[in-house]
């Protein structure tokens, strides 16, 4: 799910994110709260309609905030208080106020406001953090004004604890959500404490709903992932490297801004079938992402043509039962040499799925 | 036929070794059912210095500093390029230039055309002479004599937009366009105010390259002034409140927070079909790039609608009348906010 914070993905149009094969996009309740207020956006019908949308939308809780802003803000059992940087004026974020905000938004996925830490926070927080979350729930889910129109996802929190994540897990199942997230992640945590705690929350989560993995990410991860169970992910990271010149392919990255693209008329990917790979060269694009904001445009719509794609094959990989050939093909163009690394290669066999092929034998250290 | 223009960039990026290995223009942008005109003025970028223009070349002003362009230079971008026309090399002196200084500039342009003409490549696009000669109706006389009588396939007149009044203009178009050939096209640079163009129009100017909606787009403005010559124009007085006229308005006011309709009833643009002044408000708000986007789409759209009308009301035999009502209407705004004060 490309990240629209603000209504819109920097830079493209509905119609380009139509074409790219984009189904879901994710609106950021704290960014519209403060403009154009969610007031206004209900009065004009909704956010699908105020950026004419027709496809799927979700809305985040407005708690990740939190986190990122937290030098600003107070959490109580109440909610959380944070300055607004627009104003300086106190926002005060309960769970009730944040599902109203996203009633009147009106995506059809809405987030539960969860106790977000950071997972390289340790102590009693993670606990304390935890069991809010449940209590907010239950908050959320009688302040839901919508639940025919607008499905409501819990979010598991816990840390890197899997004690307190599988508590966390049962009471969240015990709602009958139509949906779950695994939040806390995605924070600077080291990638073989982040697989763990997916996996533990996908063995556990229940197989007939979606699992949706917030702030994830990279390629690998969300290949990993998604060979752990899960389904739906969001990230800033395609569009945002796309704005410092930076383009995804299948060996990993490709830095537009390096002099030796300067005179390299290839497109960015020759394997692409993307608008901008069709179309225009490395050399030049060399030269608007020094220069343009139409260059980091041309990137976002390539690096978001990636991830839908990523997401495609994946999807129809393991409809077709090819998923580990998938997975192995994947693993091979960006590890040609097969040094793929450690964290990847205990996911997948927990998960089941035989990477031997890409993989160099270890040296025994 | 679509027709862009591509002042020639004079930075360094990409190089010309990368564009020739690209094939030119048209494979670098991507656009193959376009024609462009190459012409060595761009008026964002690249801005004529007649202070450092000396015999050996055309200076410009550009984000990389001062640049020198002599001749040959000039002509190896052309041939990399590939444009469907081009504009030959110009010395082009604002309004206030000295008599002498001027001259020089009308014989050197002069000179320039034929060593571009010489250096061309056997299989360039075709050659526009560029005329010049500023503020002087003698000048501008003498030199579009001067290449008119050179084997070009059109004319690019250069030097305006630089500082002389918009009364002063029709003189100096006229001296220039009563000399040409009537088959030959012409082309004229920094010319873009809807009146202004119609000034141009009149005197006998076939093209326009301006930046007025480039700037109209950062400045939050869109295109609004009537388009439809059927309908009797309603004037709406408030609009000068919050500085936009009948001609524009500026989305960022606050006034359009809530409103749902398009920018104008009716526009077939991408913009206007699929989205709201109320979006476009919130996107400029908040700083999103798309709303430049969204209102460069309009803007275009809604310009080249203007120049369709302009030849519509030609081959009518009506375009003095489309003038005189077209000038009135933006007036009428003025007029109606004088009365109010």
């Amino acid at each position: 799910m490309p990240v629209g914070t603000q209504g819109t993905i920097k830079g493209l149009t509905t119609n380009q994110l139509e074409e790219i094969g984009c189904q879901i996009v994710l609106g950021n309740t704290y960014h519209l709260a403060l403009r154009p207020t969610s007031e206004l956006i209900d009065e004009l019908g909704g956010l699908h309609k105020f950026m004419n949308w027709p496809r799927a939308l979700l809305t985040d809780s407005g708690g990740f905030q939190m986190v990122s802003l937290l030098h600003l803000a107070d959490i109580t059992e109440e909610g959380v208080t944070f300055q607004s940087p627009v104003d300086g004026k106190p926002m005060l974020l309960t769970p009730e106020e944040s599902i109203q905000i996203q009633n009147r938004i009106g995506a059809d996925i809405i987030m539960a406001l969860d106790d977000v830490v950071k997972t390289t926070i340790t102590g009693p927080r993670i606990e304390e953090a935890m069991y809010r979350t449940l209590r907010w729930i239950d908050r959320c889910i009688a302040a839901h004004k919508r639940p025919s129109e607008q499905n409501l996802f819990g979010i598991v929190q816990g840390g890197l604890d899997p004690v307190l994540r599988d508590k966390c897990v049962r009471g969240l199942v015990h709602r009958n959500l139509p949906g779950y997230a695994i939040g806390g992640l995605a924070g600077g945590e080291d990638k073989d404490s982040f697989w763990r705690v997916v996996a533990q929350c996908t063995a556990a989560l229940p197989e007939d709903k979606p699992r949706y993995v917030m702030g994830v990410g990279y390629p690998l991860d969300i290949v990993v992932c998604s060979a752990l169970g899960a389904d739906m992910y969001d990230c800033v990271y395609p569009t945002r490297t796309a704005r410092f010149g930076t383009a995804l392919i299948p060996e990993g990255v490709l830095k537009l801004k390096h002099t030796a693209m300067a005179d390299d008329v290839r497109p960015i990917d020759p394997t692409c079938n993307c608008m901008v790979c069709k179309n225009y060269t490395r050399a030049y694009i060399h030269c608007l992402v020094t220069k343009d904001a139409m260059g980091s445009q041309l990137l976002s719509y390539h690096n978001l043509y990636y991830m839908m794609k990523l997401g495609r094959d994946l999807h129809t990989s393991i409809i077709q039962g090819c998923f580990p050939e998938f997975v192995c093909g994947f693993l091979q163009k960006m590890f040609p040499k097969g040094d793929v690394p450690e964290w990847v290669c205990n996911a997948m066999e927990v998960a089941g799925i035989d990477i031997s092929s890409c993989c160099a034998p270890f040296s025994s250290s | 036929m679509k027709q862009i223009l591509y002042a020639v960039s004079l930075l360094d990026c990409p190089s010309l070794k990368a564009i020739s290995k690209i094939g030119g223009l048209h494979q670098m942008l991507g656009l193959h059912g376009y024609s462009f005109a190459a012409v060595p003025r761009d008026s964002l970028l690249c801005l004529p210095n007649c202070d450092g223009t000396n015999k050996i070349g055309a200076s410009f002003e550009t984000p990389c500093g001062r640049m020198l362009i002599k001749s040959a230079e000039y002509m190896k971008m052309i041939s990399s390029l590939k444009p469907n026309i081009w504009a030959s090399l110009a010395d082009e002196v604002p309004a206030w230039t000295s008599e002498k200084r001027n001259r020089t500039s009308v014989d050197r342009t002069v000179q320039w055309l034929d060593d571009c003409i010489a250096l061309d490549p056997a299989d360039g696009g075709a050659v526009f002479g560029a005329i010049v000669g500023g503020s002087s109706v003698g000048e501008r006389s003498r030199c579009a004599q001067e290449v008119s009588r050179r084997n070009v396939s059109g004319y690019w007149i250069g030097g305006f937009g630089l500082g002389e009044s918009m009364d002063e203009r029709p003189a100096l178009l006229n001296a220039v366009t009563d000399v040409l050939p009537e088959e030959k096209p012409r082309q004229i640079c920094g010319i873009g105010l809807p009146e202004e163009v119609l000034q141009g129009v009149a005197a006998g100017i076939d093209l326009f390259d301006s930046t007025y909606i480039y700037h109209l787009t950062l400045g939050g403005f869109a295109l609004t002034f009537q388009m439809d010559r059927s309908k009797e124009h309603v004037p709406s007085y408030q609009l000068s409140k919050i500085g936009s006229d009948n001609a524009k308005i500026n989305l960022r006011a606050t006034i359009y927070r809530k409103d749902t309709s398009p920018i104008v009833d009716g526009c077939s643009c991408y913009t206007c079909q699929n989205h709201t002044r109320a979006y476009i408000n919130h996107l400029l708000n908040v700083h999103e790039m798309l709303a430049q986007i969204l209102l460069e789409i309009h803007n275009t759209h809604h310009y080249l609608g203007f120049f369709r009308l302009i030849r519509e009301a030609i081959k009518e035999g009506k375009f003095e009348l489309f003038c005189q009502k077209f000038i009135q209407t933006r007036r009428g705004h003025l007029v109606e906010a004088a009365v109010c004060a």
